[in-house]
Formats: C-alpha cells, structure tokens, sequence
C-alpha cells in the first residue's frame, strides 16, 4: 500500500558477486540481452533500412542534388564563376562549352543536361540537342586544313607518338587486346609546348580506353583535339620542337600562322547553331545552377523559382502547388473527419454483437478491401456520374430534373466520397479493436451510478474508445494525404492532390528532383501534424487494439 | 429463518425466472426476500445463476418472468440508472480516465449535487475507505487493495440503500482479501446498508453474512445463517459445496422418527439423523463432517459407533493432522484431528478404528 | 500461295542473317506495351507469327508502356534492366533517347527494307523522329460525338468542340495542354502554320487559355484512354477527343450512337525503342524479333485488329479487311488521304522544350 521503495541512503558502490562494481555487472548482463534482441530484430532492421529509410534518404538527396550541371559541363561552370551576369559571358566561357558540351555529345550526356536544364529555361532541351550536333562543325573546320596538310593528322598513330609517353606506346602497341587496355600517358614536356590540345587528348584517350573500351591506336582524335591544336599553335611557337613528329608539327604551325588559314571564333560558331546562345539568358540558367546543391526544387515546390537576385514568387498563372498543398490538407481533414462520422456507429455495433454476427459484418466491412481500388472507383463513377444511377434515381423520384442533374463526380465531392468509402476500414478496424478492449462493467457501472444512456457514452464510454478514433484518423489522414488513383480517377480539376503531381513528375515530366522536393515537403507536413497531434491528444492516446 | 410474507421485505424476488436463449432456463423459479440492513451472500459455483439474479436486480438484465420488488415496489421496468443501487464490480470497473476524486464525483455529478457537496461527500467517502490521500491518482496508479477500497467508496458515496457487490475480492490475494472481508462486513454494518453479495468463495459466504443463499442450477438449495448452513445442510449439494464432508452411500433399512438406520455398500450398518430421506429402500448419502470423527477410542462417547478403517496418508497441517482413511469402500474418506499434545499421529498402512455420534451423521438424498 | 512464298523468303532472310550473325540468342523476350486491344494486336499480327517460326522461344508481355520512361529510367539507375523491346509514343522515344535510355540505331542495318528494295531508312522516312524509335504505328487523337445528342446538323469540324450554343453539353479533353492548345489558337483564328509560332509566345500561350476558358466548365478532363469512349457510351458528354482507334472500336465494333470527325486530327506515332544496357545474346534477340516484327507485311498485318496505320509507306496498299468484322480497314486509317485532308503532326520538338513550361500553366489554370 505505499511507495515506499528504498530510501536514498549509500554506502558505497554495491559489488557483484566477483568483486566488479555492481553497476557494470548489471550492464554486461544487459548488453548480452541487448544484443540478443538486435540479433533477432536484425533481419526486420536490415529491410526497414533498405525498403524503407534509404529510399526516403534518397528522396531527400535527391530534392537539392544537381551534379549534372557542374559534372557535364565542369570548364563552362568554372569559367562562368567570375561572370557578373551582365550581357554575355566572355570567349573564354564560349571556348569552355565548346569542349565540354562536345565531350557530353560523346557520351550522350548533352541532352539529359538539356532536358534537366529545361525545367528551368524553357528551350533548353533543344538547344542542347542541336549542339550536339552543331559543334562538330566547329572542329571540322579545322580538321579538314590539319588533314589537307598532311594525312596523318587524320590518323591515330602520329598523335599517340605526339602525345604519348613512348614507355606507355611500346607497351600499348604490345597489347593483345585482352585484359585491361594500358593507361594513356602524356609525354614529358607536351603539356607545357600545346597545353590544349595535350588536355584534349588526354580526354579522347580516356574516354576511348576506358569508357568505350577501344584501343586506342586504332582511333583517330575528334575533331575538338584539332580544334584545341588550333588554338596551341596560334598561340605558341613549335620551332624549338625536336620530339616525336616535330615535323608534322611545324608544318602545322607555319599553316596556322599563314593569312589564308581558315579559322571560326567559338562564339559565332555557337550563333551558328542556335542564337539563343548569344542571349545572356542561357549563361544565367547555367551559372544559377552551377552548384552541386541547389534550393531550386523546394523554391519551385512552394510557387517560387530560383533567379539571379535571389527567390521570386513565379507568376499568378503558374501557381497551383501551394493551393495543391492546402488542398490535399484541407480535404485530408474533411475525409478523415466523414471517416470517423461513419466508421464509429459500425465499430460500436460490431464491437457489441456476438461473436459470429460480429464477424459476418466485419467481412462486409473488410470486402471493399478485397476489391481492386479501379473497380472500387469506377464504380463510384457508375454510381455519381450525371446519367449514374443516384442521379437517375433523383430523377426518377422527382427530386431533381432531367435538364438539372446534380454534378457528384469530377470535383470535390467525387473524391470525398470515393476516398471515404475507400479508406473506412482503415477507420473502423482500430476503432473496433479499441472498443471491443472496453469492458461492459464501465458502462454499467456508470449506469448503476444513475448516468443516464447518453452520460454514460459521452463521459466514460467515449473517452475511452478516443485512442481508437486516434489511430483510425492517423492512419486514414496519412493515407489520404498521399492518395492519387482516386482523386485522378474522380477528382476532376478541383479534386486532385498534389501527389497527383508528384506522380506526373515522376512518371510523365521526369522531373524527379521536383517531385522529391514536393515528397519530402508532403513528408515534412506530415511529421509537424505528427508532432502536434502528439502535443494536444497525446501519441499515448492512440492504440490499435 | 423462513421467508415469511413481503410485507416488510425491502429486496424480493418473486417467482423469478430467467433464460437467455429461450430453450433453458438459467433462473428457475427464484423466490428470496430480504430486510433491510441485512448482508446477504448468493453463493454457488459458476453458471448456477447467482450472478443472473444480481444482474436483474441492477437492472442490466430484464426477468423472463416474475417480479423483483425493491421497498415494495416492482423495479422491473426501471433502468438501472434510476434504481439508486450501488453496485461494485469484480475488476472494481474504475473510469481509468478519470481521477479517483473524478470518479467518486461522478455519481453526485449525474445527480446534478452542487460542487461544494460533492466535494465534501466526496473526501468523506474517501476518508471512510482510508484513502483520502490519493484522490488526484489514476486508478492505474493504485494496486488492486487501493482499488477495490476506491470501488467501494463509489458505490457508497451516494448514499444507496441497497449495494451489490458482483465478487468484489476475487483478484486479491488471501491475505489482503480478508482484510476486506472485515471491512466491508464492518462497513455495511456501520452504515446500516443492506448489501447483497455474490461469490463462489464459500469460507468468504460464511465469514462476511448474515444468511447465505446457495445457488445450483438455478434454484436456491438452501437459505440460511453460516453456522446452519454449515452444521445442517439441507441436501448432499450443500453438505458438499460449504466445507469438507465425508459421504458414505447406501440404503435406508429403517427410519424410525429422527433416527434412520443406513446399510452401507460396505455391509455395514449405521445409525443416521434423516434430513431428506423418507422412504426405506431409498438410497441415501451419509454426510460427516471430518472434525467429528474420532480416533481415539477411549474419546468416543456413549452411543457412538465405529467402523474399520485403513489409514492411507498423513499430512501435517501445523494446526491440525489431516488423515486419508479407507472407510467401508470410500479411499477420500478424511479426518481431522486437532494438533494436540497427546494427539496421535497415525501411519499410512495401520488398521485402526473410527467412530462417531448418531447426530453427526446425516442422512441426504443421493443426488 | 504468294503469301507462302513471301513468307518463306523472309523466313530464309531471317534465318540467314541470324547464321551471319553466328550470336547466341537469348530465348525469352520480355515485351512491353499499352494492354488492352493494341497489344493484342501487336500480339496477333507480330508475337504470335514469330512463335511460330520459333518456338523455342518464349515472349512475355508487360504492360507498361504508360509509365515506361520512368520505369526504364529506374531500372536503369539500378543497373538492372528486365525489359527487352518497349512500345512507347514518339514524344517518349525522343526523352529516353535524349536521357541514353534508349539505343540508337542504324534503319537500314537493322530493319528490313521494303518488298520493292526500297530502303527501310526511305520506306519509314519523316516517321523516324529520334535516333532509338522504331517507327510501327501512326495514330491520330481526334473528336468523337453523340450522333443523337448533336440534333440534326451532326459536327464536321473540330472548333465544333468550342461551340457551346449549337452543341450544348460535357465534352471530354485530355488533362494536358498538348492538342487542346492547337485546337483553342486554330480555332480562335490562328492560321495553322502558324500555331506553333503563337503558341511559343505568352501572349500566345494565355490566348490558348483564354480559348479553353470559354469551355472550361463544361469540360471532364480525362488521363486514360479508356475514358472518352465511356463517357460518350454513357452518355455523360456529347463529345470529346480520344485516339482514332478507340472510337473506331465504339463505333464498329460495339454500335454505339457515336459518330467521330478526321478534321484536325492530330497524328502521333507509335513504336519500340531497344533499351540501352541489354546483354549481347538479349540484343541479338530482340534485333531479330524488330527485324522480323517491323516489315512491310507485319505492318500491314496489325492493321486487321485495330484502326492504326501501318507506319511504312509500303504497307498501305497491304491493308485488308477487319480480322472479325471483315470490314475493309482502309477507309478508317487516320492516314487513309480522305480522312488526312485537314491535319496536325504532333510538334516532338516543341513540346520537348515547351511541355514542363506550359503544362505548369496548364495545371494552374485548370486548378482554378
């Protein structure tokens, strides 16, 4: 009958059996049942962790990671570092996007970049698949002289021996095509006399060699490597040159230096391609998103977009995510609210009958569940559509006229209607599972204590059936926040969600950085209600039996 | 002590019958009154109805047929809320979200008392139970003593003239169940209420009530104070239910007015008391309790007589011996003798004789 | 007996590439595409003749092809790609091509030229719209109509659609801009060759809402194909746009009251990409299948089942009679010159750069 459980009296630390202090006995002995229980749990963790939490991690990295733009074009972002925004960008950034927008081409990359970058510039998926194409233009110009001059400038050989370390030559000459391809070497000095065109075919080597798995001797450079020998020998002399083909070399140089070498400067042959390379707007998009994180996706989520000044509200006529957002919270509520009218009459009365009559009805409540949501929802179709049969009913009674039939699906009451019928069960299991925990002795002896019927539901009956009305909200209110069949299927224009557009953003425009941003925003909102249910009804007050 | 009249009856039950399913009747013709102020227990093994009754008497099940009459008038058409029974549950049925304050005021509260009232009543009925100090706990935080005390200031704070009590001390353990069976007895008595209890515990029955009514297959098999009930059941169903007993089967021979004599299935021939045997030829049952067997031959008292046994086990009880015999055929045949300092101690195996007086012996039907 | 023959021809061709080839081919093949009656005509007049030349092999189908793009884009990401051959739309071929989802190809390396020796490359010639699509099928997205709910002068034109006094009454639009904003500017004035260049504009863009606005509440907006047909069936709307093929299926082979225009009927296409990550026996197989399944005859085959034309030039004059009605078909292909005499080719490259830009817009007006 009292509390009384030890008084705080100590006389020193209490010893084990063997000596050691008590306390670290008693904490082995709980490590080794801790672990027992990490063991079993082990299998369920590990699934949890990866069905569960890394595709939420992913999600979450995914709404601010924009490696793309920096990774495809790392010269063009780097250069673009020092521009103010201001008219167009120097020759150097026009130079920088010629050899990376030509290296992505070769690896196909060009036109995810582009249409990553139209999400946010309108225009860019084309610009960069014309480019793609276009620049080889550039090059070929000056391919085409180096080649007139002399053929091997067309050939793979003499620029492996112009470019390469003759230790790696002999031994990638002796490769017998089987096993790894030796790595490509610059030859001492190289870098220093065509610092370019010695960057440029390094590239070309790696790529060949490691990304398509050529050897290397058989393939002739691309044209940006001419391109880049262009600029070298305009702005070197080679006459000091006494290595490897220094007389291809020279030759080389005397043309460049001669009045009738055709040349192209790197900004008209972007004019070329597409003028919208010489409007500024391009540079922008591209030095905005230059960072390898961006707030781009969330600022989008919210009705705002990323500009040179900072965050903007978008204009009127594209806003539609926040309205979304209070949409989905707003008819969440509301469904989750016609759950609860509905559900708690039918888990009172299953949780008062007898068993079996309990059971039969608890099928009637679980057979929805075993319906396919598609025929569930084209059903309510069948059922609220103009010519459905509730309106042909209404008609038929008198109650509506033929030329005024009620509009029932398609908007908001559509979705409401389906989403409840849909989610019911979710309410009434824990509400019935709940109720049926409480004893009958409450309410008679609330009643022997001369409550009337009335008192008794409302002061104990009540109460007590609330942690089932707890769970059944949670688990319908989270449900619905993230439904999008229905409100796709019935919801017309004013009831969809906005996981409906998560789910376009995901399945139709590609845009996954947007649709995790919007996801993670949705997971965001649901953790702060979460939270405050917990801070006015209490997470204890919720039980699912 | 006969039911007599309703004239001044403040519980009866009349002609009461009960069933559920419309085929048994778990209630057969149950008629009881009851004075006020007094304490009576309904006692029988589950399912023999007991329960039933209290739960019309609440009013949380209707009678089949017949009438249950509270101060002289027909309660079968008045809700249960409107009775002003007080009634404490077995698992004590305490609004777990509710303080234990809470709960006590609720009854006052339903019945629209004004708060300074309710206050006080509410601390009065608290300090009667002793448990003043804990009116702002949660009946969670209270151990099942403290509850069952919170359950019984409930049902006693609005001053109810009748309580029920729907075995109120089944989930505590020996000691602390006695404690409140002097309570409660101590309690009804002080506050002059009249209390009908329910339980299958028989030592409870007899210890806490004036009259104990013994429930069997929904009839009353007997009606009356703990010490009649005990020194002379009416049939072999209470002889066996209240206490331990010895029976011995046989035939009457003989009845001769208030002596009978019995052939047992043994051979043996043994005088009786007739209760419920008429006829010779019957058979019967011969109920004796084991405290009045004795073993000692030079004990036995004039007219006593005495049988063969055979001593089977021996179990040290520390107050008494308890000793399985073999008596004219029946091995569960038990004595119990008192641990006294020339008290014999008898071993499994020994041949000894028993014997007891006429008057102890009791003749019942054979069921 | 021609036919015999011709099939045994191919049959030799096929089997003579596959010895030049000397590959080791996978033996199953997991086929992708949309369900419902076009797969099972793809089923019919492609999966099942090769079967039959092959039944060693085993074919599943997927039917996926509404979510592909995504899909492939995940698999891909997971360095697991199950899917051998994928029917996509044109728009889609473009994205997975651009994204490298899909493989580039060579026509004339890997299809089959014409009977006559033109090349694949000229037989398919301007339906080639992407590097990695195979083109199979052209289709247009066109209006259907309620012939008993229209009164007596039934709609022979698309700005039908935007005239609420002599056809009051629902009608069905796509849930996307693309088609609704060619038909609001053609139908608010904008000459047809010039859509385009409006519609690039804002001006242009709002000018194309303001159009649909005049509409707006009358419009149930559908997203699955299905959708159109069952409302017209029920009644629920007296016209609306969906795929040619469906209301052909309405009209022919269910005999509803419904009635459809060609006008402005805007053509797409229809076909397979190769997935880019498939294993050297998986792609030899599927090599095989394409070369086999996109030929002239098989084109025209598919055309027995479902009301889409065969996307090469040389299958027109292939086309029959319907599989089960034994209607001839020709007359109900979009690109038959009767029906093809007012059009719109869907604009691939436009709707790449314009589609995210003004599907926001979109979806903000139609939310409001």
């Amino acid at each position: 009958m009292t509390d009384a459980t030890g008084d705080g009296s100590k006389s020193g630390p209490m010893l084990a059996a063997d000596g050691t202090p008590l306390k670290k006995s008693l904490a082995r002995a709980l490590r080794m049942q801790k672990m027992r229980a990490l063991m079993l749990i082990a299998p369920l963790l590990l699934f949890v962790l990866i069905t569960f939490i890394a595709p939420i991690a992913d999600m979450l990295f995914r709404s601010v990671e924009n490696q793309i733009v920096s990774d495809t074009l790392p010269k063009t972002t780097a250069t673009l570092g020092d521009w103010d925004g201001e008219g167009l960008p120097s020759d150097a950034a026009f130079e920088a996007a010629y050899f990376d927008i030509f290296l992505a081409a070769e690896r196909k990359e060009h036109t995810r970049l582009g249409t990553r970058l139209n999400y946010e510039q309108t225009g860019a998926s084309s610009l960069f698949r014309k480019s793609g194409r276009g620049l080889d233009d550039i090059g070929e110009v000056y391919q085409d002289q180096f080649e007139d001059l002399n053929g091997d400038w067309d050939e793979a050989l003499p620029w492996a021996e112009l470019m390469g370390d003759p230790d790696w030559l002999s031994e990638q000459q002796g490769w017998d095509e089987e096993g790894r391809q030796p790595g490509f070497e610059l030859r001492d000095g190289i870098a220093d006399l065509l610092p370019t065109a010695s960057r440029e075919y390094a590239i070309f080597a790696e790529f060949q060699q490691r990304e398509e798995n050529n050897n290397l001797l058989d393939e002739e450079p691309w044209s940006a490597v001419h391109t880049a020998l262009y600029q070298d020998l305009a702005a070197g002399d080679m006459s000091g040159y006494s290595g490897p083909r220094a007389e291809m070399l020279q030759a080389a140089d005397a043309l460049v230096d001669s009045p009738e070498f055709e040349t192209v400067s790197f900004r008209d042959g972007f004019e070329e391609i597409d003028e919208d390379w010489l409007q500024p707007d391009i540079w922008r998009t591209i030095k905005l998103y230059s960072p390898d994180y961006t707030s781009g996706y969330f600022l989008n989520s919210i009705d705002m977009q990323l500009t040179p000044d900072g965050a903007e509200a978008r204009p009127d006529n594209e806003r539609i995510y926040m309205l979304l957002f209070q949409r989905t919270l707003f008819m969440s509520l509301v469904i989750t609210f016609s759950c609860i009218l509905l559900g708690y009459p039918v888990a009172y009365i299953l949780s008062n009958l007898p068993m079996r009559s309990a059971n039969l009805l608890m099928i009637l409540v679980l057979l929805p569940f075993w319906t396919s949501l598609l025929v569930r929802t084209s059903a309510w179709k069948v059922m609220l559509q103009q010519q459905g049969v509730i309106n042909d009913v209404l008609v038929w009674l008198g109650l509506v006229a033929d030329d005024a039939r009620l509009t029932m699906i398609n908007n908001q009451f559509g979705t409401i209607v389906a989403m409840t019928h849909i989610l019911l069960p979710f309410m009434i299991l824990p509400m019935y599972s709940v109720m049926s925990t409480i004893p009958t002795s409450y309410v008679r002896a609330s009643k022997s204590l001369g409550a009337t019927n009335w008192t008794t539901f409302w002061r104990v009956y009540f109460p007590q059936s609330v942690p089932g009305i707890g769970a059944g909200s949670i688990l319908v209110f989270i449900l619905s926040i993230g439904y999008y069949i229905t409100p796709e299927i019935v919801g017309g224009t004013t009831g969809t969600f906005i996981s409906n557009r998560i789910a376009y953003h995901i399945s139709s425009s590609l845009n996954w950085g947007l649709a995790a941003a919007l996801g993670t925003i949705l997971l965001a909102v649901v953790l702060i209600l979460y939270w405050a249910y917990d801070k006015i009804v209490g997470i204890d007050n919720v039980k699912l039996g | 002590m006969p039911d007599t009249g309703t004239s001044d009856a403040f519980v009866a039950f009349e002609r009461v019958q009960k069933s559920y399913d419309g085929e048994t009747l778990v209630v057969k013709d149950l008629n009881l009154t009851m004075p006020k102020g007094e304490f009576l227990t309904m006692l029988g093994p589950s399912g023999s109805g007991k329960t039933t009754c209290l739960m019309m008497l609440a009013g949380f099940e209707t009678a089949t047929y017949g009438e249950i009459k509270l101060d002289g008038v027909s309660i079968n058409n008045i809700p249960p809320h409107k009775r002003g029974i007080g009634m404490v549950f077995q698992n004590y049925a305490l609004f777990p979200h509710m303080t234990i304050a809470e709960n006590l005021s609720f009854p006052l509260e339903v019945r629209k008392i004004g708060k300074s009232d309710r206050e006080a009543k509410v601390k009065r009925a608290l300090d009667m139970v002793e448990m003043g100090a804990f009116g702002g706990r949660r009946p969670a935080q209270l151990s099942g003593g403290q509850q069952q005390r919170v359950a019984l200031a409930r049902a006693l704070v609005f001053e109810p003239e009748l309580v029920l009590m729907d075995e109120p001390l089944g989930a505590l353990d020996k000691q602390l169940r006695e404690k409140m069976q002097f309570e409660i007895t101590d309690l009804a008595h002080k506050l002059g209420i009249t209390v009908v209890y329910v339980t299958h515990d028989q030592t409870e029955a007899l210890t806490m009530s004036d009259r104990v009514a013994v429930f069997n297959d929904g009839r009353i098999q007997q009606l009356a104070p703990p010490d009649e009930l005990y020194e002379a059941p009416q049939n072999s169903f209470v002889a066996q239910f209240i206490g331990e007993n010895n029976t011995l089967e046989g035939v009457i021979t003989e009845i001769k007015g208030d002596t009978c004599t019995v052939k047992l299935d043994g051979g043996e021939m043994i005088d009786a008391q007739p209760v419920n045997v008429t006829e010779v030829g019957e058979r019967t049952r011969v109920s004796i309790r084991p405290e009045r067997v004795e073993v000692n031959k030079d004990r036995l008292q004039e007219g006593a007589h005495t049988l063969k046994a055979k001593v089977l086990e021996f179990i040290y009880m520390g107050d008494i011996f308890r000793t399985r015999l073999s008596v004219a055929g029946n091995d569960e045949f038990v004595i119990k003798t008192r641990n006294a300092p020339d008290q014999v101690r008898l071993k499994p195996g020994e041949e000894i004789e028993i014997g007891w007086l006429p008057q102890d012996c009791r003749a019942l039907d054979a069921l | 007996m021609k036919l015999t023959k011709t099939l045994l021809a191919s049959t030799a061709l096929t089997v003579a590439a596959g010895a030049v080839a000397a590959q080791e081919m996978a033996d199953s093949m997991t086929l992708v595409s949309w369900g419902g009656a076009y797969q099972s005509s793809q089923d019919e007049a492609y999966a099942k003749p090769y079967l039959e030349e092959h039944p060693d092999v085993s074919i599943s189908w997927d039917e996926s092809s509404n979510e592909a793009v995504a899909k492939l884009r995940a698999m891909n990401e997971a360095g697991n790609i199950t899917w051998d051959l994928v029917d996509v739309v044109a728009a889609d071929a473009m994205r997975l091509c651009d994204e490298g989802l899909a493989m580039e190809y060579d026509p004339d390396d890997l299809l089959a030229p014409a009977p006559d020796g033109t090349s694949a490359e000229d037989d398919f010639g301007d339906m080639i719209v992407s590097d990695c699509f195979i083109p199979q099928i052209v289709y247009s997205t066109t209006v259907g109509y309620r012939t008993d709910l229209v009164g007596d002068t039934p709609p022979t034109e698309i700005c039908a659609l935007f005239d609420l006094e002599t056809y009051p009454g629902k009608r069905s639009l796509e849930k996307r801009p693309i088609n609704n904003m060619e038909w609001a500017l053609y139908c608010d004035g904008v000459a047809k060759d010039e859509i385009y260049d409006v519609l690039e504009t804002p001006e242009g863009q709002d000018q194309a809402l303001a159009k649909l606005d005049t509409i707006k509440d009358q419009v149930v907006w559908w997203s699955a194909g299905a959708d159109t047909p069952q409302l017209l069936a029920d009644g629920e709307v007296v016209m609306g746009s969906t795929y040619n093929g469906r209301l052909f299926s309405v009209i022919e082979e269910q005999d509803q009251p419904v009635g459809m225009l060609w006008d402005m009927q805007v053509f797409d296409l229809d076909g397979w990409i190769i997935p880019t990550g498939l294993s050297d026996e998986a792609l030899a197989r599927v090599k095989d299948f394409v070369y086999f399944a996109t030929d002239t005859q098989r084109l025209a085959d598919q055309a027995k089942y479902i009301s889409y034309g065969p996307a090469r030039q040389s299958s027109a004059p292939l086309v029959g009679d319907h599989e089960e009605l034994g209607i001839a078909m020709a007359p109900h292909m979009p690109t038959d010159p009767e029906n093809a005499s007012n059009t719109l080719l869907y604009n691939y490259e436009f709707w790449a750069d314009y589609r995210d830009d003004i599907d926001a817009k979109f979806q903000a007006w139609l939310a409001q």
